[in-house]
């Protein structure tokens, strides 16, 4: 599904990733842990296609194709989502719209209808109500005043309905109290199949608690430095990242 | 979201620089000389049949305004305007004036047809639900060419006509309340426009009376080298209503052109004046060639207690605009808003805003103000609000807002608060945002393009503002915002 190949990335001129290879088959969740400043957001920022970054080496192949050329809305009509560790506040638009919009653009993409608005009510009420959120907050204005918690379940709804075949999961766990993040991991988990993916970035052992990832890689300075199944995310949490941040240089 | 899908349609179907409206009508019209003295003050004055009062009103404006400088405290830059290079009169040949339709020239009507403007009533009655009609007052160059609904509005003992019928028909109300709200001595376009103004829109709304529909003002500018000085006057009667709309075009001319006009309301107590403008003046092309010169003094004046003025503008045209509709808060509890959505892009300058002057107690006003710049331009907010010393009680709330869309734009927020009453609460907000280049990206992850995601962003900014027009010009005003930023990403 996802493959990424000796990829290097600086911003500013300063090397962030450092010949990254990874791997994530069809139906994979795959979970990223690494201390801070790892370059994880960065991986999750230039998978997805944001400007600042720039790849001087290596690519990033989505179910084959080069994706680094396309621009972040064709990344997402290709099936690529990024659940944001900072979801943006877009003051004035209801979050209904912005679901809307974003649905509509896809819709369009693959040459489909839009959905009719009783479809997209009907659409929208049954996956909030799945992740506990509160139909009136689908009228304000996205991501505006709400508790981080509030954001992190925005985002999985935005995944829920817009269903992509590769997710990223951006340290979702940051800022949630247990009952969200279990919440949260549900909506994931919801999600998981044979023709789905996930990426799940995290610092912590908690979220994988609730997401059971079938690979985890440890990721220190740029690069890939460790693959193995789930055991490696309880030995991280005991012995923390203190020898990756030695030898990975 | 289909209105935002409309914008962004809209915008893919218009070339850069291609200015819906700027066709010219070709119509013989007849021109006063060029130039300006007192001998074309009185040709005007001569052509309207005007009394001797108003000739000497115009005179007195006329000599006031010889003594006067061009004001240059404004954020705007252009060159000197040569005020003698100009016509100061300009009406279509075969209509002398407002009658019925049957006489209006066919080539006007389909002028006005061309801008979506129907002045046919029949045609208008036959799609158009009771309570949804406006009456429309269509000024074209110098002269109000005719009025529409004007009989069943008279049914309600609503007058909407020309000024210069309403001079001649209603001397004692126009002679009442001519100047008493901007005098002919208040600031240089004012009193040039008092000495030259040609027509413009009368509206007297009696006591008691909600105005059975919508009225509005279409402003045309056609004929080139011409100044375009309307006047405007507004009175809402004791416990009265009116909802008013101002809409303007001009076309695409090299030359830069002259509009100084002077809108006065009056509300009397319990009154309330609703008062919206989308301004869509031609704007000059991308290198700053041509373009209206906007500059024009808007004033509301509370004059009776727990009376409201409300102006909404949408201001998207005009190579330059000067303008600040403001309230005098002189009636006991009366109330004063301003709503503001001043969109620049190309070569544009925008310096608006309002002034909220409080003399009476217990007054309120509001204001919303954003400011949106795009390409080279320069967008600023000027507002002014003061507490006289029996202004007891006042309060403001003042919350302005710029959006910058790119590197090379400017926006800028002045506000000028002056309390003499230590009892007034003013409060001022005002924040400056890129759209950032953050939201763009989360909102394009999300699948939407760059220009659906600009659309939707500035739609979600200008929201609060857009929600106090009446709705049908909500709807074009969100069209307008599009175009008018179309080409200013990327």
């Amino acid at each position: 599904m996802l493959e990424i190949k000796n990829l290097h990335v600086e911003i500013d001129g300063k090397k962030i990733l450092n010949g990254l290879n990874l791997t994530v088959k069809a139906g994979e969740v795959a979970a990223i842990m690494g201390p801070n400043g790892s370059g994880k957001s960065t991986l999750s920022y230039v998978i997805s296609g944001k400007e600042d970054y720039t790849v001087t080496e290596g690519e990033i192949l989505l179910d084959g194709v080069n994706i680094l050329e396309m621009e972040p809305h064709e990344r997402a009509h290709a099936g690529l989502f990024l659940a944001f560790q900072y979801p943006l506040e877009i003051p004035g638009v209801a979050t209904m719209t912005f679901l809307k919009a974003a649905l509509n653009a896809q819709a369009k993409s693959r040459g489909e209808d839009e959905l009719s608005p009783g479809e997209f009510m009907k659409k929208v009420r049954e996956a909030a109500g799945k992740l506990g959120i509160n139909p009136d907050m689908l009228k304000r204005p996205l991501n505006v005043g709400f508790s981080g918690g509030e954001k992190k379940r925005m985002e999985i709804l935005q995944m829920a309905l817009l269903g992509p075949k590769m997710a990223i999961l951006d340290e979702t766990d940051s800022g949630l109290d247990i009952d969200a993040l279990r919440i949260v991991a549900e909506g994931v988990n919801a999600h998981r199949d044979p023709n789905h993916a996930f990426l799940v970035i995290t610092h912590y052992q908690r979220l994988l608690d609730h997401i059971r990832p079938d690979t985890v890689h440890v990721m220190a300075k740029g690069q890939i430095v460790r693959t193995g199944g789930p055991e490696i995310a309880l030995e991280l949490e005991e012995r923390g990242y203190a020898e990756y941040l030695g030898n990975a240089a | 979201m289909p209105a935002v899908k409309e914008t962004v349609e809209t915008v893919r179907q218009i070339d850069v620089d291609q200015y819906k409206y700027g066709f010219v009508t070709n119509i013989e019209s007849e021109l006063a000389p060029k130039g300006l003295n007192e001998d074309i003050v009185r040709y005007i004055s001569a052509k309207k049949n005007e009394p001797e009062w108003l000739l000497e009103w115009r005179l007195d404006a006329y000599r006031r305004w010889l003594t006067m400088q061009e004001p240059t405290w404004a954020r705007v830059h252009y060159p000197q305007i040569d005020f003698q290079d100009l016509h100061y009169y300009s009406a279509p040949k075969k209509t002398p004036g407002p009658k019925s339709l049957d006489e209006v020239d066919p080539e006007l009507l389909r002028t006005y047809e061309k801008l979506g403007i129907p002045l046919r009533e029949r045609e208008i009655l036959a799609g158009v639900e009771p309570q949804n009609r406006v009456a429309v007052d269509a000024v074209f160059d110098s002269v109000s060419v005719v009025t529409t609904f004007k009989e069943e509005l008279a049914k309600a003992g609503v007058i909407f006509c020309a000024i210069s019928e309403a001079v001649h028909t209603h001397p004692e109300l126009v002679k009442q309340y001519l100047g008493t709200v901007v005098p002919t001595t208040d600031n240089f376009y004012a009193t040039l426009n008092s000495a030259v103004f040609s027509d413009g829109s009368f509206v007297y709304i009696p006591p008691g009376v909600k105005c059975p529909m919508e009225l509005s003002t279409y402003f045309r500018i056609n004929e080139q080298k011409t100044g375009q000085f309307e006047r405007t006057l507004i009175i809402a009667d004791k416990g009265s209503y009116v909802s008013y709309l101002e809409g303007c075009t001009a076309p695409k001319r090299d030359e830069a052109q002259l509009h100084a006009a002077v809108v006065e309301l009056i509300a009397l107590d319990d009154a309330e004046i609703k008062y919206s403008t989308v301004q869509n003046w031609y704007p000059g092309d991308k290198d700053g060639k041509g373009g209206i010169y906007n500059f024009v003094t808007k004033r509301g004046d509370c004059r009776g207690a727990r009376s409201k003025i409300s102006w909404t503008q949408v201001e998207t045209g005009s190579a330059i605009t000067w303008k600040y509709p403001s309230c005098i808060l002189r009636g006991e509890g009366s109330s004063g808003e301003f709503y503001s959505i001043a969109i620049s892009n190309g070569m544009q300058q925008v310096d608006s805003g309002t002034k909220m002057i409080h003399l009476g107690k217990n007054t309120t006003s509001k204001i919303l103000a954003k400011g949106i710049a795009a390409g080279r331009s320069d967008n600023t907010y000027r507002g002014q609000v003061t507490a006289h010393r029996k202004a007891t009680g006042a309060r403001n709330f003042t919350n302005c807002d710029s959006l910058l869309i790119g590197q090379q734009c400017g926006a800028h927020t002045i506000p000028y608060i002056e309390s003499k009453n230590a009892s007034a609460v003013f409060e001022h907000e005002a924040t400056t945002s890129k759209i950032a280049e953050d939201q763009l990206f989360y909102c394009m992850q999300r699948g939407l393009d760059e220009e659906e995601a600009v659309a939707l962003i500035v739609n979600g900014f200008v929201k609060e503002v857009l929600q106090q027009l009446p709705m049908e010009f909500a709807v074009e005003a969100q069209k307008l915002i599009a175009v008018s930023l179309e080409g200013s990403v990327g």
